[in-house]
């Protein structure tokens, strides 16, 4: 039994818990602490039945919990001690718990948290240890985030949007400390994938898989930063691509367009280029006109303008980024280049280094710095 | 998003209110302001917002590599330096609006007559990790 086939089953047992009477925050705690036995005594000793072991213990957490509860403030217990008889019923409520997790009423960083703790069957030390917070500060976020959905009932339908955001917010935080969130956020999409019939949902797993495919090569030697026009695209990881491209597909193919379909097409179409001088700009500046109308946002305008510079020259990509707003993080780092290309050297080094000191992550700013040095070391003669 | 909340002994803009150096308080004072910055503290933590908290002793100095073999070598500490850090807190929040707004809230710490000190807090942002999608 390995860890990932461990954490499978807690979406599951969590529904089990709150169909014999359980309210979820309690639910949730008692799996999580059955999680952690589990964890702690499987490798030596593990069950024939995995999901049963870890309902038993969790229900039995669960009263433990309750009846301390209850004798604190003099009640009566409001569960019954003993689970019903009989099979427990097939119904999954994971989907329920994607939707109460990510609810809209949550801060995002809330909602990532509870996800990939209730959804996701991490450990609250994991969760803390990936976003680099002290275990004491995500516990209390996860349970902050279950006081303000404390009443929601499990069995309404939820906001798919902001479900799908949430796990974007996860695959985009990449490699935290000892969890590979990437990889958690496409298991967890391809999990919301066989419950749903959305291509949406479809269209951000297909997204998740086109950008893993290239992870080996976006980074070089240090960390350091290897944008894509430079990476060697024979450590792109065809099967992905395949899988990525294949799903795309399908969900294209039901014409209900949506900002994540959009944003893989534009993927899948830098995956199909050998080399970066075969990439279809043309049609990857088609992509972007259809992801700007649906989404308005001033990123993809940025984004935008960078393809025209490709797709027809540097002087249409800086006039395309008339409309941009100039505070956008990347905004000079986008401008530098395209004056690069455009041949005004001494602009685009000082572009550049502005770019560098804007940057918000320590590999963009390395990599930005070396920009500048190598446009400077151009220049002189 | 994480912020540095940097606390200054010395440099930035001019103190809005002169609250005098905390030897001057009396201890009630005194222990008004540290219970005030421990339930701040608290809070945080409460809030799931909690990173890091660090005081400085005042006292440092500057040391630098003199060359292969060599011992190294110390400079200072300086009586009048422009600059002196007294200490930090690290919050991890969902907006720069919050974080300004937890800056405010932790300068407006007790001091004289249990008055708020006004003090000046610099907020800085941490550089994070590049995100996986950028086109």
């Amino acid at each position: 039994m390995n860890e990932s086939l461990l954490r499978e089953l807690v979406p599951s047992v969590i529904g089990v818990l709150v169909r014999r009477g359980a309210d979820f925050a309690s639910a949730e705690d008692a799996v999580q602490e059955a999680l952690i036995r589990a964890l702690d005594t499987w490798p030596d000793d593990p069950p024939r039945d995995p999901k049963a072991w870890l309902v038993a213990v969790a229900w039995r957490k669960f009263l433990d919990a309750a009846r301390a509860e209850a004798s604190r403030r003099g009640r009566e217990l409001a569960v019954e001690a003993e689970p019903p008889a009989g099979p427990a019923p097939a119904t999954d409520d994971t989907l329920r718990l994607y939707f109460l997790c990510a609810h809209p009423t949550l801060p995002p960083t809330s909602a990532v948290a509870l996800t990939l703790r209730a959804v996701g069957g991490l450990t609250t030390r994991q969760i803390a240890s990936a976003y680099l917070v002290p275990e004491a500060t995500m516990a209390q976020r996860i349970s902050r985030a279950k006081r303000r959905i404390a009443g929601l009932p499990l069995d309404q339908p939820g906001d798919l949007g902001t479900v799908l955001r949430v796990l974007y917010l996860v695959f985009n935080e990449g490699y935290g400390g000892n969890v590979d969130l990437a990889a958690e956020a496409i298991r967890l999409t391809r999990q919301l994938v066989a419950l749903t019939d959305e291509p949406e949902v479809a269209g951000l797993l297909a997204l998740m898989l086109l950008h893993h495919a290239r992870r080996a090569s976006r980074t070089g030697s240090g960390g350091r930063l290897v944008p894509l026009g430079e990476q060697d695209r024979s450590r792109w990881d065809t099967g992905l691509i395949t899988e990525g491209v294949t799903i795309l597909q399908t969900a294209l193919a039901r014409d209900r367009l949506g900002e994540y379909q959009a944003q893989a097409a534009i993927a899948a179409l830098h995956a199909d280029a050998r080399s970066a001088s075969e990439t279809d700009w043309v049609q990857i500046v088609e992509w972007y006109d259809e992801l700007l109308l649906l989404t308005g946002s001033p990123v993809v305008r940025l984004n935008r303008a960078v393809a025209v510079g490709e797709a027809d020259g540097p002087q249409a990509g800086l006039a395309a980024l008339a409309d941009v707003n100039p505070d956008l993080p990347r905004y000079a780092a986008v401008t530098a280049y395209l004056h690069e290309r455009a041949g005004d050297l001494e602009h685009a080094a000082e572009l550049y280094a502005e770019a560098s000191r804007a940057a918000t992550s320590v590999p963009e700013r390395d990599h930005l710095t070396r920009e500048a040095a190598r446009v400077r070391q151009l220049l002189r003669p | 998003m994480k912020y540095l909340l940097l606390k200054h002994y010395r440099g930035g803009p001019a103190p809005a209110v002169d609250y005098g150096s905390m030897d001057q308080w009396t201890p009630e004072e005194v222990d008004a302001h540290v219970q005030f910055m421990r339930d701040f503290a608290a809070r945080l933590e409460e809030t799931g917002e909690f990173v890091d908290e660090q005081a400085l002793a005042p006292e440092g100095t500057f040391v630098r590599y003199d060359g292969e073999g060599r011992p190294p070598v110390t400079d200072g500490p300086f009586a009048e330096t422009k600059d002196l850090i007294a200490g930090w807190m690290v919050i991890d929040v969902e907006s720069w609006d919050r974080a300004l707004q937890l800056a405010a809230e932790l300068s407006a710490a007790p001091g004289p007559d249990g008055k708020p000190i006004h003090e000046w807090l610099e907020v800085r942002p941490f550089l994070t990790e590049p995100p996986t999608v950028t086109e």
